[in-house]
């Protein structure tokens, strides 16, 4: 416990099991962004997945759309601190983009729109944990909240989750990204509070 | 990434003085020993305890950038806020706080920096472009550097006396009133326009790094025209606060 406030009480009691430590409720979804906001079309939308021998696997819009797509119920947890319980959303499990993917790397660098990069182990990525997604509350996803489809990574914190999506390259080690370069934790998880570097 | 760098320790700062800045914030120094500076543009997270132990943490940019052990806030009181009304109605000199940083390491200047500077702040957005203009002044760089400042009225200036003496010096200022102007202005209070960009910034062509922070309707609105108006989006660094 750090040292006392004079004078100052806080406003809520409630200690919410929902909440990793340090984090406040909002029912807001605020933006936060490196830069001006990439505006994507999706006829010119592809998303790929490239492995270490060089080859490429492609999705256009249309084919993200044929693929299974699963209804995500999920909290998420932004590094400034709020957090945002019960989101849903609609996108595609990674399980199923990588399910014909040859790799013996680990690591995965997520490439957007716009040039912001963000490292999520693979694991990370597999097992029911990760989708590109591309609505939010029933409505397609704002540019300004990572439209047409980002990453959704709701158990790390949230720019984990990249914005404006494109591509996937293997990496074998854990190589920082954007913010990971820029004095944030290499991995992110919020429960453990892991914001810095 | 730094070994050297403890960031993640929390110091104890002392409330060295506060200033009412706009009706609704103040700008507060605070000295915080083995703090050892920060670069201009960089935030910090700021921890309150209650007596029964319960914690607030927010994170703030700073307004000042020296190799210092005083870190000066600025801080708008946000109307459902926990930890802001507290700074702004509460603190007093010799109270103290505990501070974690200097953090982030994206939208910040340093003087070796020679490329020309456009910074663009709408309301309490203008602390870590303070910042930046601070260590232009400070450190002597001949960099260009242009301020366009957009306030709801002139009493929502933060560092009134300060920036006019940066816009008779080192700085060219353009004031936006999106409510209410002083007495005479020329231009009827709006938001910023493209019209404005165009006329008060430094063009793409001159390849500027342009820093924008502001509420988030404020930052999309501006980094969206800078972008039609030429500006590689790799140029233009934001920061958004709040929700929309």
């Amino acid at each position: 416990m750090g040292i006392i406030s004079r004078g100052f009480s806080g406003r809520s009691r409630e200690q919410n099991p929902e909440l990793p430590p340090g984090q406040f409720l909002t029912e807001d979804f605020p933006v936060l962004s490196a830069g001006p906001t990439p505006r994507i079309d999706t006829d010119e939308w592809e998303f790929t997945i490239s492995t270490e021998d060089g080859t490429v696997h492609r999705w256009s819009w249309a084919d993200l759309m044929a693929l299974p797509v699963e209804e995500v119920a999920t909290d998420i947890h932004c590094v400034t601190r709020w957090s945002k319980l019960g989101t849903s959303w609609r996108g595609v499990s990674l399980d199923t983009l990588f399910a014909g993917i040859d790799t013996k790397y680990g690591y995965t660098m997520a490439h957007s729109y716009g040039g912001y990069t963000t490292n999520v182990p693979l694991a990370d990525l597999l097992g029911g944990k990760a989708w590109i997604a591309f609505e939010f509350d029933g409505q397609p996803l704002d540019p300004e909240h990572g439209g047409p489809a980002r990453l959704l990574i709701p158990h790390l914190y949230f720019w984990k989750s990249a914005k404006w999506v494109r591509g996937i390259q293997m990496h074998k080690g854990d190589d920082p990204g954007f913010w990971e370069q820029n004095g944030y934790n290499i991995y992110g998880d919020p429960w453990l509070e892991q914001r810095y570097s | 990434m730094t070994a050297l760098a403890p960031t993640s320790v929390w110091k104890v700062g002392v409330v060295a003085s506060v200033h009412t800045e706009t009706p609704t914030g103040r700008s507060i120094m605070i000295d915080v020993p083995g703090w050892g500076g920060n670069l201009a543009g960089q935030h910090l997270d700021l921890r309150l305890t209650a007596p029964d132990g319960y914690q607030a943490v927010r994170s703030y940019s700073i307004a000042s950038a020296s190799s210092g052990d005083r870190v000066e806030l600025a801080v708008d009181r946000l109307p459902d806020g926990e930890v802001s009304p507290y700074l702004v109605d509460e603190l007093q000199p010799g109270d103290e706080l505990e501070l974690r940083g200097p953090l982030g390491g994206w939208f910040v200047w340093r003087p070796e920096q020679t490329e020309p500077v456009q910074l663009i702040g709408g309301g309490s957005g203008i602390v870590p472009l303070m910042a930046m203009a601070r260590a232009h002044a400070a450190s002597g760089s001949t960099a260009r550097f242009r301020l366009l400042y957009s306030v709801r009225t002139p009493e929502d200036v933060f560092f009134k006396d300060e920036l006019m003496a940066f816009a008779s010096s080192a700085i060219e200022i353009t004031w936006v009133y999106t409510r209410a102007t002083p007495a005479g202005w020329a231009t009827p209070a709006g938001r910023v326009s493209r019209d404005i960009l165009t006329s008060s910034t430094i063009p793409a062509n001159e390849n500027p790094a342009v820093f924008v922070c502001g509420p988030t309707g404020f930052v999309e609105t501006v980094a969206d025209l800078l972008v039609e108006l030429g500006h590689p989006a790799a140029s233009v660094k934001t920061e958004r606060f709040g929700g929309k």
